[in-house]
């Protein structure tokens, strides 16, 4: 057999995933903008995705300041820059660890749950029967999971940035020896607002990520529970992937010299 | 249930073809359902019955054919036209389908709430009024559907499929999964619902017991077409050997079940 058959094939089948895909994003983004808007089902999934997830992304980007502030100690030891810590801290923080590891969080956490959720209701017909009662399933169900994920992860990270400047802040303070006032004037010093307002546009566009892969697997799920089961999948390895692409994207949209 | 007098059917599947692969499903199928009658199309497992309903349900497009309602073609309506033709339709699906993250009454009340023609207060008034109509008590309105045993979600799926007084309602193997018993109870609501609505009905069943108690006409459907269709009570005497098979539930005839040997 040809060794340019599979790959062929599978660069089809790739390339009608990403056609698929698109339809299913600008159909659902279309819905997101005409009536009826379903302000109940917006709510119950903003507190799902923002309120619900603040347990996970607090102690993720706690962690990671902390980790952050010690690791950069140790090495910039070696040249005598040790002042620098929260610089370090809070620029990584705003500008990248913050929205990456709460976007990646959310993927596993919502992510999966909004696929195995939908797919469930795709192959046990509820998604028909939304169809039958006069109901678009695009309008009831995707669209209010991604204008919850668009605008809920901006707000996650703003309170998980927060928190890992705080998790730097303690291990800079209590275990390094810093004086406090000063980590807290050379964090402010140094940050600059496209910083944060560059982090939060990447968890937008993650959270929209994550609500989009996570309903389009769902949608598409087929074959009972082990269908549901690869749909859940699916959603967060392909969120967790684009999440990576989209944010060196972004990052050379807004830094690249 | 009585024929309707009306000329134009209520439904009208004409040529359908549709196909998975090469299974050819769907081979140039012809059916008519007259305003306020009651059809049960019959036929062996995979045989097309669901995809037939799902074809006029508009779930499901045919690669060819044509489907009417109410003599308006319906096939490759605009989103918000199919919306406007479905609120004709009432569905119970053989599963149920009702949403687990409603309460049972909230998934009586959705066609009314979501069509915007009723306020969640009147909307919870008629759906409590609708599992009365099924022989369900208020309470069970409060349960959650896992709650419920598959007779009772049957019956909230009938309340369901009634709550907006459908002018056409599907069944989806209505008494699949039950006992003898509570098949008959359903089987009883049916006929009554539709009666009382005075609404056209279209079934797809393999219990004979369920086709014979609501159908006015029956249609066997094999091969992806119908190959006999006439009244309920013409069924033991229809002189087709493929409905005689079937209907007796003989292994033996002119239907050969793909059954790999041993």
């Amino acid at each position: 057999m040809n060794i340019f058959q599979p790959i062929g094939r599978a660069f089809l089948r790739f390339l009608e995933t990403s056609g698929r895909l698109a339809l299913f994003a600008i159909l659902s983004v279309s819905h997101c903008v005409r009536p009826p808007i379903y302000p109940r089902l917006i709510l119950r999934q903003m507190i799902e995705i923002g309120y619900y997830s603040l347990p996970v992304v607090g102690l993720t980007t706690l962690f990671s300041g902390m980790v952050l502030a010690l690791q950069s100690y140790t090495g910039f030891a070696r040249f005598s820059a040790e002042s620098a810590v929260p610089n370090v801290v809070v620029l990584s923080m705003t500008r990248e660890l913050g929205p990456v590891l709460a976007g990646l969080m959310v993927a596993g956490r919502i992510g999966a749950a909004m696929a195995a959720e939908i797919g469930t209701m795709r192959v046990t017909e509820q998604i028909d029967a939304l169809t039958t009662l006069s109901t678009n399933p695009h309008k009831y169900l995707v669209a209010p999971r991604l204008i919850a994920g668009l605008t809920m992860l901006p707000l996650l990270v703003l309170v998980g940035d927060i928190i890992g400047v705080f998790g730097g802040y303690l291990i800079s303070v209590y275990k390094l020896g810093f004086n406090p006032a000063i980590y807290i004037k050379n964090t402010w010093q140094y940050m600059e607002f496209i910083d944060v307002y560059s982090g939060l546009v990447k968890a937008a566009v993650f959270g929209f990520i994550v609500a989009l892969m996570g309903c389009y697997n769902g949608y598409h799920s087929r074959g009972g529970a082990q269908g549901v089961g690869a749909a859940t999948t699916n959603a967060v390895v392909s969120a967790s992937i684009l999440i990576l692409i989209s944010n060196y994207l972004i990052t050379e949209m807004f830094f690249a010299k | 249930m009585s024929a309707g007098t009306d000329r134009t059917p209520k439904i009208r599947a004409t040529n359908l073809h549709k196909r998975f692969g090469r299974k050819i499903v769907l081979d140039g199928l012809d059916l008519e359902v007259g305003v306020g009658e009651s059809v049960v199309v019959i036929g062996g497992s995979g045989t097309g019955k669901s995809v037939l309903l799902k074809c006029i349900l508009g779930l499901m497009e045919p690669e060819e054919g044509d489907i009417a309602i109410d003599g308006q073609p319906v096939i490759g309506l605009p989103s918000a036209e199919r919306e406007r033709i479905n609120r004709k339709f009432g569905m119970l699906f053989q599963g149920g389908a009702l949403f687990d993250s409603l309460k049972v009454w909230e998934n009586v009340a959705f066609g009314l709430i979501q069509g915007g023609r009723k306020n969640r207060a009147e909307a919870r008034d008629i759906a409590y009024a609708k599992l009365a109509d099924v022989g369900l008590s208020a309470d069970v309105g409060e349960l959650w559907p896992a709650e419920l045993s598959g007779g009772m979600q049957k019956r909230v799926s009938l309340a369901r499929a009634i709550a907006t007084t459908p002018e056409i309602i599907f069944f989806d193997e209505p008494t699949t999964g039950l006992d003898p018993i509570m098949a008959d109870v359903i089987n009883d609501l049916i006929v009554k619902c539709t009666r009382e609505l005075g609404a056209t009905a279209l079934s797809i069943t393999h219990d004979m017991a369920s086709a014979r108690k609501i159908a006015d006409r029956i249609a066997m459907l094999y091969n992806g077409k119908i190959i006999w269709q006439g009244p309920t009570s013409e069924i033991d005497s229809s002189g087709n050997d493929f409905v005689d098979q079937f209907i007796h539930g003989r292994a033996e005839g002119p239907i050969q079940m793909q059954v790999r040997a041993p």
